[in-house]
């Protein structure tokens, strides 16, 4: 052939290289909008999922709008920030998966390995409160993360108003084994978490600001038969994910805990105690 | 041999030639993706747009493509029209494109695209060449989603996530589903079984040793 000399092997590598490297960016750009937006709508349709509400046949801006997002400092002594634009954060653009990567906007988890390989977190992130018919509470939708064995876990968990039961848990993205650990995504195995206890009532008892509890929620080898010891507090494991499973456990139990939401939780603990007065709960002592 | 016309090179690759059941390419893939007929037709729409595509592109500049480096140049056209496709269905398919994850990026890999393109498309001008990649595109897409369909029902009863047989669907009608189909040693076996019926209808495909 006659394209054989090392000058005009350059030219063809060069030119190519530019045309192609134009083509894929410029891609990038003008799609990236239309990206955000779907990705936007995928979180908003898994908080929907999880609290249980969804109905594919309407829209998702539609049923988003009984939802309130509330800031959250996570561990803060007044978990809810009223005044969100005080603090320079504009709820509609805040993106706490950013923040948890940025120096001034996030803190190291404590204590170090509650949350396996991942060393900080964000301060504040946003939770979804829920109200039912009556305008009261009735759950509250927590984002959480962490690792699994090939990848981070992100997802959200819902708990009911009561502070501590679960209603439900999924993961929107994940890159854990397709079969295996990418079962966190089977609805059977999604169906085993509402109804969970989060917390050992023994340690809810004597909880206090200073003395959050921590979740004995864990994801367990074997099946989980009501007959089960402490059946409220366990989930079937993924068979063949031990590593999944056990990330699922810490990871649930580092957000649910005193280091993450753990100060909210026991906030609503005890606004649901004032709210039921004829409850036989005993939770929430200290909310005077 | 007389030149072939327009229409057997579209046509040629969906049965006579298909590049899974005669060349044997593209099996990775087609283990991956045919758990589901929906997954599959997404594939395979990925594919032929793909295969079309980087077939015209490759042959429109094949004469200036230095000898030495004409893989890596391929290469990078293949590479460039996948990630189009892939931020286009992000963009506009999102669903589809959280189901195929890293399957889209494999689409770089898959010999079928590579194998137009060295064989066919450096030769030819581009619009046989484009017709060419869509015709194996097609022949791709053929069987994949002849396995899905196999798959899918069998393993799950189901098309499409529809329930087949009555409203109740096969399950509740007391099939019990395989699991075995979901995995990919059953994708290996169904394509086996095409190959041999596919050799069996077209005797001329029997490659003698």
């Amino acid at each position: 052939m006659q394209t054989e000399s090392a000058k005009q092997t350059w030219i063809v590598a060069t030119c190519l290289c530019l045309v192609c490297s134009v083509l894929v960016s410029t891609a990038a750009v003008v799609l990236r909008p239309a990206q955000q937006v779907q990705k936007t709508l995928d979180i908003q349709r898994n908080i929907l999922k999880v609290s249980g509400s969804y109905d594919e046949d309407c829209s998702i801006a539609s049923q988003f709008r009984g939802i309130e997002p509330v800031l959250i400092e996570l561990a803060g002594k007044r978990p809810v920030i009223s005044n969100p634009t005080a603090e320079g954060i504009d709820l509609k653009t805040y993106d706490p998966k950013k923040s948890s990567k940025k120096e001034g906007d996030s803190i190291e988890v404590s204590p170090r390995g509650a949350l396996p390989q991942i060393a900080r977190r964000e301060i504040y992130t946003i939770a979804y409160e829920i109200q039912n018919d009556d305008g009261n509470l009735d759950q509250v939708i927590l984002p959480i993360y962490g690792k699994g064995l090939w990848s981070t876990l992100y997802g959200f968990i819902a708990v009911d108003a009561d502070g501590q039961t679960i209603r439900g848990i999924t993961f929107y993205q994940h890159g854990e084994t397709p079969g295996l650990g990418g079962e966190v995504d089977d609805p059977v195995w999604k169906s085993r978490w509402p109804g969970k206890s989060a917390f050992s009532p023994a340690d809810i008892e004597k909880a206090s600001a200073d003395n959050l509890p921590i979740p004995t929620i864990l994801v367990a080898k074997g099946q989980v038969t009501p007959q089960t010891a402490e059946a409220e507090h366990k989930v079937d494991g993924l068979s063949g994910a031990t590593i999944t499973s056990n990330g699922v456990t810490s990871l649930v139990r580092y957000w649910l805990g005193p280091d993450a939401f753990g100060s909210y939780l026991h906030q609503l603990r005890a606004e649901h105690a004032a709210n039921n007065p004829t409850s036989s709960e005993t939770e929430g002592g200290n909310n005077g | 041999m007389a030149e072939p016309t327009t229409k057997d090179v579209l046509l040629d690759p969906i049965i006579k030639t298909n590049p899974i059941a005669f060349h044997v390419l593209g099996i990775c893939s087609a283990l991956a993706v045919t758990t589901k007929v929906e997954t599959a037709l997404a594939m395979s729409v990925a594919v032929v747009i793909v295969t079309g595509l980087s077939g015209a592109a490759v042959s429109l500049i094949r004469l200036y493509i230095p000898n030495s480096i004409r893989i890596i140049v391929q290469m990078t056209i293949i590479a460039t029209l996948v990630i189009l496709v892939d931020q286009f269905l992000k963009a506009y398919f999102f669903g589809v494109s959280k189901q195929m994850s890293v399957f889209v990026g494999l689409i770089i890999t898959n010999c079928i695209v590579m194998g137009r393109a060295e064989a066919y498309a450096m030769k030819n001008s581009p619009s046989m060449s484009f017709v060419d990649g869509v015709g194996n595109g097609l022949g791709y897409s053929l069987i994949l989603i002849v396995v899905a369909v196999f798959r899918e029902l069998f393993g799950k009863g189901e098309i499409l996530g529809y329930p087949i047989l009555g409203t109740e669907g096969l399950v509740a009608s007391g099939y019990e589903p395989n699991g075995l189909m979901l995995l990919p040693p059953s994708a290996f076996f169904l394509i086996g079984l095409i190959i041999w019926a596919i050799r069996t209808y077209d005797k001329e495909q029997v490659n003698v040793s």
